[in-house]
């Protein structure tokens, strides 16, 4: 595709100027209206109920009722900073986060480079990598949680056999080790993900570049951190940002896991509590705009250190 | 020398197996969880002694579980059909023409596919009582539009901007209108790339959960996830298992053969919009 662009920058002429100004007006005349279903569709769907969430977050909203609400003000808000099972569910949700994309990072960084290596049978272990994936959240959840089970989960089946520990453990029921089991699983479910963006990257470092090392006779590990990481660094920064996004509007996981458990309640599981469970709607969206903003503030980082192309490219 | 490489190629053969049961394990505990009946359920057997299918048979006779994935597939199959047919000619437009007001556009449709979904859950539920579509697929299908319009409009129009430039310049010259370029020209070579936008598309819409339990409230409307997620036993505490099992395995096998067929392809609309951008 690199190759055919660059040829037409070449060889296409300067654009007879005169007949295609008129060309392009009706171009972009087209384009406009060529956007503008897409754009109506998502202003119906996104653009007016994030500020109707917003709108309701100032206001003492039931869910009974709708209409009948009050302005309040930021009362919401400052219950909200008062609130220690919100504060429980922000840590829990950055606790998430950063656990488990660290391990996700680590661990599809080995997957990857081991997919990276020329080994028979390559295709074979990219499609199980894919399963995981493939799977449903929910499904996911309902598989290992029959797994944690306590008393007949084959994790504890195995674990007690390797003597890796010594009673059952009830894996999603106790509060110390709940949140681990949810990253468990997240991390099962998305590492994957962040194999196949890596993968991507690895496969752009160009060839030469080990066999001259190896002939140098530098260490794999050396090349590996002096070499591959800093050339594959922006990629990987971009994976990281996109799956700690991710990772901060996590719902699925500790709600199937753990139901509205205290001890893994993420920041979006609270609000949707509040929100439905207790039909309190104003209290609930202040929780959820909240959030909004957080995940705001990693969409611009997001935005800003991906250096996301906007141009045409050719144009 | 030689022994050391032998033991480095052991190491890495092991690794690579065990990055294979890891990934695979769960799935095959759940197949050969879901063909445990009785007993044999709470028995740790790497392979069912006695294979029945009566978890099979149970989820379609106590539930209705046929109409859940009905449901799943008619709401998954609108959302595609719709999202496809507005982003085709919204990413023609956003992809090969320069107007103003295109960056700020591109800008905001990355941003919408980042909103935390939890964030228009109270201005859906509005929205959705409001049109008076409350416990039916229609709420559904409407709201997850926010979820798929924004990435098949993204991932499309890195594609369309990809596509050769003089392929569009002989069609203007020949007279062409924009609408045929995009169907005449464009849309014949954008197959490939639909295939796959439309299948990742799917997925999201087949898996989604939130919105499918807060907005559908009797069974008969519900997807195949809030089923799965609510099948429940005689007792609070002990959940049927075995057909939990089944209900996972008949929805994962379609989307893990998809995948296993379209590969390359989904690999490459991964990356073309978490990365390419």
């Amino acid at each position: 595709m690199e190759a055919v662009r660059q040829r037409s920058e070449a060889e296409s002429p300067a654009a007879a100027p005169a007949e295609l100004t008129e060309l392009t007006r009706q171009r972009r005349r087209s384009a406009r209206i060529f956007v503008l279903p897409m754009l109506a569709v998502l202003a119906v769907v996104a653009g007016w109920p994030l500020l109707r969430t917003i709108f309701f977050s100032f206001t003492d909203a039931n869910l009974g009722s709708l209409e009948g609400y009050k302005l309040i003000g930021l009362d919401n808000f400052q219950a909200l900073a008062a609130d220690g099972d919100w504060w429980n569910a922000v840590f829990n949700t950055v606790r998430f986060a950063i656990t488990s994309v660290i391990i996700e990072t680590v661990l599809g960084m080995i997957i990857a480079l081991t997919l990276n290596a020329h080994i028979p049978g390559r295709g074979m272990l990219r499609a199980a990598v894919l399963i995981p994936w493939a799977i449903p959240t929910v499904v996911s959840a309902q598989m290992w949680n029959w797994m944690y089970n306590d008393l007949y989960g084959v994790l504890n089946h195995i674990f007690l056999g390797l003597g890796l520990i010594h009673q059952p453990l009830a894996w999603t029921a106790n509060p110390h080790l709940a949140l681990t089991a949810v990253v468990l699983v997240d991390v099962w479910k998305t590492t994957p993900f962040m194999t196949l963006l890596i993968l991507a990257a690895l496969q752009l470092v160009p060839l030469e570049i080990y066999e001259a090392a190896r002939i140098d006779g530098i260490s794999p590990l050396k090349v590996f951190w002096r070499v591959t990481l800093p050339l594959i660094r922006p990629a990987l920064m971009v994976a990281i940002i996109f799956r700690t996004l991710d990772a901060l509007r996590i719902f699925d996981l500790p709600f199937i896991l753990t139901g509205n458990s205290k001890a893994t309640a993420s920041m979006a599981v609270y609000a949707r509590q509040q929100l439905i469970d207790f039909q309190d709607v104003g209290y609930g969206s202040a929780a959820s705009t909240f959030l909004f903003l957080v995940v705001a503030v990693f969409t611009v980082i997001y935005i800003t250190a991906g250096r996301v192309r906007f141009g045409t490219g050719d144009r | 020398m030689g022994a050391r490489r032998a033991i480095g190629r052991i190491l890495f053969y092991l690794l690579v197996a065990l990055i294979i049961v890891y990934t695979v394990f769960p799935f095959y505990w759940a197949i050969v969880s879901s063909l445990k009946e009785g007993s044999a359920l709470y028995r740790v057997d790497l392979f069912p002694p006695h294979p029945a299918w009566g978890n099979y048979v149970g989820i379609f006779q106590q539930q209705n579980f046929a109409r859940n994935i009905l449901n799943s597939v008619i709401v998954a199959g609108a959302v595609v059909a719709v999202s496809l047919l507005l982003s085709v000619t919204a990413s023609y437009a956003l992809g090969r023409v320069e107007f103003r007001g295109r960056t700020a556009l591109l800008l905001t449709i990355l941003a919408v596919s980042m909103f935390p979904q939890v964030a228009v859950l109270s201005g859906m539920f509005e929205l959705v009582s409001w049109l008076g579509i409350y416990d039916t697929i229609w709420s559904l299908i409407l709201s997850y539009l926010i979820l798929t319009l924004p990435f098949t409009t993204w991932v499309l129009t890195t594609f369309m901007r990809d596509l050769p430039k003089e392929l569009e310049e002989a069609a203007l010259v020949d007279g062409a209108r924009p609408w045929t370029i995009i169907t005449r020209v464009f849309l014949p070579l954008l197959w490939p790339a639909l295939a796959t936008t439309g299948l990742l598309a799917f997925i999201t819409a087949w898996n989604e959960f939130m919105f499918a339990i807060t907005f559908t409230l009797s069974n008969e409307k519900r997807t195949v996830p809030v089923a799965i997620a609510l099948i429940s036993g005689a007792s609070h505490f002990e959940l049927p298992w075995g057909r939990v099992m089944a209900a996972s395995v008949i929805v994962t096998i379609p989307l893990v053969v998809l995948v296993l067929v379209f590969q390359r392809r989904i690999v490459s609309g991964l990356t073309a919009g978490a990365v390419k951008g």
